[in-house]
């Protein structure tokens, strides 16, 4: 078997813009994902970053089954989900499972923590037969480190940080392959954020499971990733290993964002090189011809404006980055 | 309109022009709720001086916010009350002054930003409106002058062509450039004094880096004192001077931002420190504080931290709370043990 369990080939997804109440015409599109290639491998972590509204959440969505891509095809452990039969589709889709952002308004604040971590059965039951659920959503909370014994509270019963263990617990229920994490700490305190990355690394290492994980906290994402894509208007412009990402970055605009990074130490203050990007990030319904980026780059010529850069390695560049001038700059460490 | 152009503000009983900006006596804040008192701030003590920045961290509900709303009396009253301490702008407690005077000094001399920037702006009226209604009201300028002000501001925070923008309505701008707006109205009347409660954290890592650079210039430039309120260790690292680190209502640490990130000397401020993934690090381990922050209704009897910290013993779960050792003229801390925490890397 390949060591591929999730392939996105030219993904995108469109939003239609509508006018007019009565006759919606279409006027134009949201280009939130606008052909995305991934490939997660097995027991690996591949890391999204971006800034809001780049097609993080979009992108994972679909991944996941929730929404129908445009255009552009979706393999798990190898096969066209567009191609393969109902029932197999939904064993493909069984396999990956989302853990959300918001663990406040994730879980339904009316369900017990038994019945929100069980619901899956009732959607897949021929996982588990009933008699047995009970005591498998028990074990899923002590996998979590909850209390099995609490399994007849309800959510507001519970911290933040174990309301987001009830959200993990309830993506193993169908015992998946692929967790895709849609920026799970980023609504936690940072002492409670660690908890939840060592809770969600001891996992992979117990059961073997490949993460795709989504988050615009640049240091949680190097510290939890193997390899990073970096996102800019629906568009991957950066890609690499952890080292080659944040040692070695190439692009611009992941050189910009790395930069824009405080790292908790007073004496580096001052000492880094620091990229201050002016403008806004262009409308996704009305992105630059071009290099997506060049409204704000630093370094754009005539040809950026003219031909889209392919995210390919190249000659200044090692890994596979979107920028005709993709060339090395350290943004990451002090400078002397 | 009603003006304050005429309550002089240099005939405040007790000013002291040498008298620092801000001084946080002994604070007390608490909540009366149905579910009991919630006991949100208890005695917290704190200085600033002009052209600094002190940072106030945190995590969420140890009442960061509270004691910025005390300080600007926008606090939620009932059923919030401010049950004991001092607040001295130049000298003058606040507090003890009359209303209308009180609100005079929090107008003129100690502003305030948020991180919902959209909450703070009044959606029905231009930008301009709002920013020159403070000179109208507070300094009686005319219409005309009131706005070629609010220009003169928007242009000072950077917002790209102001004459055209002074027009525009708050949802017209974007995530950043409100903030943007929102600075430039706590600017307008000249403050000595800028509270900033979490003025980036809703904001992407670039327009975050955007507009912490502003505010350093423009602290810089008019040698304001900056009470930045925060739950980022990397924004503090990188813009404050002097911290003050709050758990359960309390300071437990105080000490110049360097001294804290080399050698935290309470296990609290050590824990958050061990718990922050680093950009420029890879490998690293993350030790997690274990447990939760207790509920403010329901306090731990003698250090708050006893639950959950490491360095633990008997006598931190008896009264009294561990008071704010002063460990050197600069630096305080308030853990019975701090030497053997400060101690212990
Ligand atoms: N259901 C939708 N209809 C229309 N536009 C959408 C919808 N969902 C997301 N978008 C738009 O798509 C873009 C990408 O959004 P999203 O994927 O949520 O970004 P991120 O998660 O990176 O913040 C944004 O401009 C957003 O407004
Ligand atoms: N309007 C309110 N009503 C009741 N309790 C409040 C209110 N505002 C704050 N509190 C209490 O004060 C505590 C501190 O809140 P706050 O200062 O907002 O925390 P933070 O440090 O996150 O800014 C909260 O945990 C809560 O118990
Ligand atoms: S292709 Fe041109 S505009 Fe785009 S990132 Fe590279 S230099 Fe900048
Ligand atoms: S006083 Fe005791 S419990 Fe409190 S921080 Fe110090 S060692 Fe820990
Ligand atoms: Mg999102
Ligand atoms: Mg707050």
């Amino acid at each position: 078997m390949s060591d591929i369990v999730l392939e996105a080939r030219d993904l995108v997804k469109h939003f239609p813009l509508t006018q007019g109440i009565l006759f919606k015409r279409q006027i134009g599109a949201v280009r939130a994902v606008d052909g995305i290639n991934l490939q997660l491998h097995r027991g690996e972590t591949l890391g999204i970053v971006g800034e809001s509204g780049c097609g993080k959440s979009t992108l994972a969505r679909m991944l996941v089954g929730l929404e129908t891509p445009t255009s552009g095809d979706l393999f798990v452990q190898g096969r066209n989900m567009a191609k393969v039969s109902g029932t197999e589709r939904r064993r493909g889709r069984r396999n990956i499972q989302l853990v959300m952002q918001d663990p406040y308004t994730s879980l339904n604040p009316r369900m017990t923590v038994g019945d929100i971590i069980g619901e899956p059965f009732e959607v897949h039951p021929e996982v588990l037969e009933k008699p047995k659920r009970r005591a498998r959503v028990q074990e899923l909370l002590d996998l979590v480190g909850l209390n099995p014994d609490h399994i007849n509270r309800y959510p507001h019963q519970f911290s933040g940080g174990q309301r987001q263990r009830i959200g993990i617990a309830r993506a193993l229920a169908l015992n998946p392959e692929i967790i895709l994490c849609d920026e799970p700490v980023s609504a936690l305190d940072v002492s409670i954020q660690a908890q939840v990355m060592n809770l969600l690394e001891k996992l992979q290492d117990e059961l073997g499971l490949s993460y795709i994980f989504i988050a615009h906290d640049l240091s949680v994402v190097r510290h939890i990733a193997d390899r990073v894509a970096v996102m800019y208007l629906g568009r991957v412009v950066e890609t690499g290993t952890e080292d080659q990402i944040y040692e070695n970055p190439t692009h611009p605009y992941t050189q910009a964002l790395l930069s824009a990074v405080p790292v908790p130490d007073p004496k580096l203050r001052g000492l880094r090189d620091q990229i201050v990007l002016t403008g806004d990030v262009p409308s996704p319904a009305n992105p630059p011809s071009g290099c997506r980026f060049r409204t704000r780059c630093w370094k754009a010529q005539e040809i950026c404006a003219q031909r889209a850069p392919e995210l390919a390695a190249r000659q200044g560049s090692a890994h596979p980055s979107a920028c005709h001038f993709a060339e090395v700059r350290d943004v990451v460490h002090a400078q002397r | 309109m009603s003006t304050d152009v005429n309550v002089k503000l240099d005939t405040l009983p007790g000013l002291d022009s040498d008298a620092l900006p801000l001084e946080v006596k002994d604070l007390h804040v608490e909540f009366r709720t149905r579910n009991g008192i919630a006991r949100a701030v208890n005695g917290v003590s704190f200085s600033l001086r002009a052209g600094e920045t002190r940072a106030i961290l945190g995590e969420s509900g140890c009442g960061k916010s509270v004691t910025a709303q005390a300080i600007m009396g926008i606090l939620d009253s009932p059923p919030g009350f401010v049950t004991g301490g001092e607040i001295r702008y130049r000298g003058v407690d606040l507090l003890k002054l009359r209303e209308e005077q009180r609100r005079k000094v929090r107008a003129n001399r100690i502003a305030m930003i948020f991180q919902d920037a959209l909450s703070a702006l009044n959606p029905v009226f231009t930008v301009g409106f709002q920013l020159g209604e403070l000179f109208r009201k507070h300094r009686g300028m005319s219409r005309a002058d009131s706005k070629a002000r609010a220009v003169e501001l928007l242009d000072l925070v950077k917002i790209p062509a102001a004459k055209q923008r002074v027009n525009e309505y708050p949802h017209q701008f974007s995530g950043g450039m409100r903030q943007r707006v929102m600075i430039a109205m706590a600017l307008a009347l000249d403050p000595e004094v800028l509270i900033a409660d979490e003025p980036t954290t809703a904001l992407d890592v670039t327009v975050q880096a955007q507009i912490m650079a502003l505010l350093a210039e423009l602290q810089r430039e008019r040698n304001m004192g900056l009470l930045l309120i925060t739950h980022d260790m990397g924004v503090v690292a990188d813009v404050a001077d002097e911290i003050s680190v709050m758990y359960a209502g309390r300071v437990i640490e105080e000490a110049p931002v360097r001294d804290i990130y080399e050698s935290p000397s309470h296990p609290y401020t050590k824990g958050l420190l061990e718990s922050i993934p680093r950009l420029d690090l890879k490998g690293q381990e993350l030790s997690a504080i274990k447990g939760l922050p207790p509920l403010l209704t329901d306090i731990p009897k003698g250090c708050a931290f006893n639950p959950r910290c490491r360095y633990v013993q008997d006598a931190c779960r008896q009264d009294p709370v561990p008071p704010l050792h002063q460990m050197s003229p600069t630096r305080s801390s308030a853990c019975h043990f701090w030497k053997e925490v400060k101690a212990d890397v």
